[in-house]
């Protein structure tokens, strides 16, 4: 059977104007007739010369950095931007859901935005009819059908919203991040519903997510892109150990007028050490490291504290340090947090980094998983006879006693 | 089914995709109808009153005041049969014209043919005709006017069809214009206010001394339009010269604000 997708050779161009200006305006035109052509344009391809097939019944997660060309490819295959070179044959309809609740108006009732949403989405008005009640059901918002949206709580919209997309018939769909918002137990309805569509319904689903956790939940293959480009294309967790390993530092520092912060601190740098301040970036698990946040504080007497996120590579938050809440004084700072030796598993941990005030739960900043730090196994030291993986996302030794009795 | 997605090649007019949406048509009219008069106090009503008082206003000062003919009808049926057209040609072009930008949030987020979303703009402009057509035929009634049932079969929907050949070029046009140069919201109701002196909406274009001017008049396609909505009710003979250039620059219209739409529509989600 031909696969349902082939993509052969997109790319995306971009000029890129140096002496940008947000909008044209006629003026710009009609002085740019009259002017020489001075070379500042630039090309920038968002995405270059990407191929793949897809099978029918697969599902395909799109993973890079922010910036790699995920977003500009599912713009491409949903037809909202055209490609600049190369085509796409595709051998089914395609659904695409880069938001949830496109074309929703406020104005309008929950029904009359069930309707609205889903013709805007491609569904025939038959279609909408036959599964209203299903619709409506699945978003759990019956009460509120002739309200006006804007007087729903933006859970509610976004319920109904979901609730509506879920019933899409297309054979292909495309989906962006449309998770990352609404609360946990609706996520996982949410989630559940795709793992349904994709793998009972059979069909064919292309999904973006900076969630590591959910694409190797959801997606049965994987594409990596950097820089527009396909790094590789093959079984999820292969892409998903390449993403990790070859895309996180253990070292991130920040230019000056790019530090994340507010106007009371701004984060520097971030990096791991080993228990003599030496910068490393693999670990043993029977060593001791330090996770290393440097920054600058800008106010005098106020109370941020650092706090740092470990996550394992499949997203899940393993748990999270909070330093000492002190009263500093403007100046350069660095807060050394002591893993202890033993404690984690052999695994690659993504490190994230917090500042926050706690008594007014105020944050200043969050750097998503900046860093990674991989623990490596010391065969010569396991206390086990045991030689394989063991599970769990972290592994502390504890005491442990065996008496007879 | 088998499609390909490359960089756009020929220029076509895409009417099959549009029949394959069609219903959005209806969706997206259906929206613009409902939201336009939502929480108001008046509802509905609004789509009657607005023409109703522009056409008290234009009786006291043009028809009362300064007694400009008006071609054997009263004033106020002469006025207000060139205010419907007029109408549907102002909000047509108006809302056609922002369309575009107003909607750039579902543009950027999902595709369908764009032609949709000015079209439906014209539409609503076309509902709020209807609704105070039921005043024009009250009027009609009230001032006795004799009309040959022939005449108004023949010219009236004739008048109407041309007005939307107008309003859909100029609006598919400027939505396409206004999405790359945002200096379009300003002109439009500049261009809007200044049509409205060129259209004989409230005075008949024989008053008009100078050739040239009327020259100028006829190059405006709401001039068929509301010339050819007239004949309906009044039994004069049209000036065929006039009326043909009229219909041409209409025409004309209408192809370079399609041909203009149809070639830049790609890009719409690059520049919204």
């Amino acid at each position: 059977m031909k696969p349902i997708l082939e993509i052969q050779n997109i790319s995306k161009r971009f000029r890129i104007q140096h002496d940008n200006q947000p909008y044209l305006s006629l003026r710009d035109s009609f002085s740019n007739l009259f002017k020489k052509r001075h070379n500042t344009t630039e090309d920038f391809f968002a995405l270059k010369e990407v191929s793949f097939n897809v099978d029918a019944g697969e599902s395909i997660g799109i993973i890079g950095k922010n910036g790699a060309g995920k977003s500009t490819l599912l713009k491409i295959l949903s037809k909202i931007t055209p490609p600049s070179s190369g085509k796409i044959i595709s051998r089914g309809r395609i659904a695409s859901l880069l938001e949830v609740g496109t074309g929703f108006h406020a104005e309008l009732s929950g029904r009359e935005n069930i309707f609205l949403n889903g013709s805007i989405l491609g569904m025939k008005r038959s279609e909408i009819q036959k599964n209203f009640d299903a619709i409506v059901d699945f978003s759990g918002v019956e009460k509120f059908l002739d309200t006006p949206l804007k007087h729903y709580s933006s859970g509610m919209q976004l319920r109904l919203a979901f609730a509506v997309a879920a019933f899409l018939e297309n054979e292909i769909l495309i989906i962006d991040e449309v998770l990352a918002v609404g609360d946990a137990e609706f996520q996982k309805k949410c989630m559940g519903k795709m793992e349904d569509v994709s793998k009972n319904q059979g069909r064919t689903v292309l999904f973006v997510s900076h969630n590591i956790e959910s694409i190797s939940i959801l997606c049965t293959k994987g594409i990596l892109l950097d820089s527009g480009q396909k790094q590789i294309y093959g079984n999820i967790e292969e892409v998903i150990n390449t993403y990790t390993n070859h895309y996180q530092a253990s070292f991130k520092e920040w230019l000056p007028n790019a530090r994340p912060g507010d106007g009371t601190v701004k984060l520097n740098k971030v990096f791991i050490v080993d228990s003599k301040k030496k910068l490393i970036s693999q670990t043993e698990r029977g060593q001791e490291f330090g996770v290393c946040v440097e920054f600058e504080v800008l106010i005098n007497n106020v109370k941020p504290v650092p706090n740092l996120h470990f996550f394992n590579s499949m997203g899940v938050c393993c748990f999270i340090t909070i330093s000492d809440s002190l009263e500093l004084t403007i100046g350069l700072y660095r807060s050394f947090t002591w893993i202890p030796a033993n404690f984690l598993n052999n695994h690659i941990y993504q490190v994230g980094v917090a500042i926050t005030t706690l008594k007014t739960e105020h944050v200043h900043l969050y750097a998503k998983e900046i860093i990674s730090i991989e623990v490596l196994e010391n065969k010569q030291l396991r206390s086990t006879d045991f030689g394989g993986q063991i599970p769990g996302i972290i592994r502390p030794e504890f005491r442990n006693q065996t008496i007879k009795q | 089914m088998e499609y390909e997605i490359k960089p756009k090649e020929k220029l076509s007019l895409g009417i099959d995709e549009l029949w394959q949406y069609r219903e959005l048509f209806y969706f997206f009219t259906w929206r613009d109808i409902k939201v336009k008069y939502k929480q108001t106090v008046l509802g509905f009503a609004w789509a009657v009153l607005q023409p109703f008082f522009m056409m008290l206003i234009f009786t006291l000062f043009f028809g009362q005041a300064l007694n400009v003919p008006s071609e054997h009808l009263p004033y106020p049926v002469f006025v207000f049969s060139g205010l419907l057209l007029w109408n549907i040609f102002s909000s047509g072009i108006t809302a056609a014209g922002n369309s575009m930008v107003t909607n750039a949030n579902i543009i950027k987020k999902i595709y369908f043919p764009r032609l949709i979303i000015p079209i439906s703009s014209v539409l609503v402009s076309l509902f709020d005709f209807l609704m105070s057509v039921m005043i024009f035929v009250g009027m009609l009634l009230f001032y006795h006017i004799q009309v040959d049932v022939l005449r108004v079969v023949l010219f009236v929907p004739a008048g109407l069809m041309i007005c939307c050949v107008a309003t859909f070029g100029m609006g598919t046009f400027l939505a396409a214009l206004n999405i790359k140069y945002r200096d379009f919201k300003y002109i439009i109701p500049f261009l809007v206010q200044s049509l409205l002196f060129i259209t004989p909406v409230i005075y008949p274009v024989g008053i008009l001394a100078h050739r040239s001017l009327k020259f100028i008049v006829a190059l405006n396609p709401m001039y068929a339009a509301v010339s050819l909505f007239r004949s309906g009710f009044i039994d004069k003979p049209l000036q065929v010269n006039l009326l043909m250039i009229s219909l041409g620059s209409g025409f004309t219209l209408l192809l370079i604000g399609l041909y203009y739409f149809r070639k830049s529509e790609a890009y719409f989600a690059d520049l919204a």
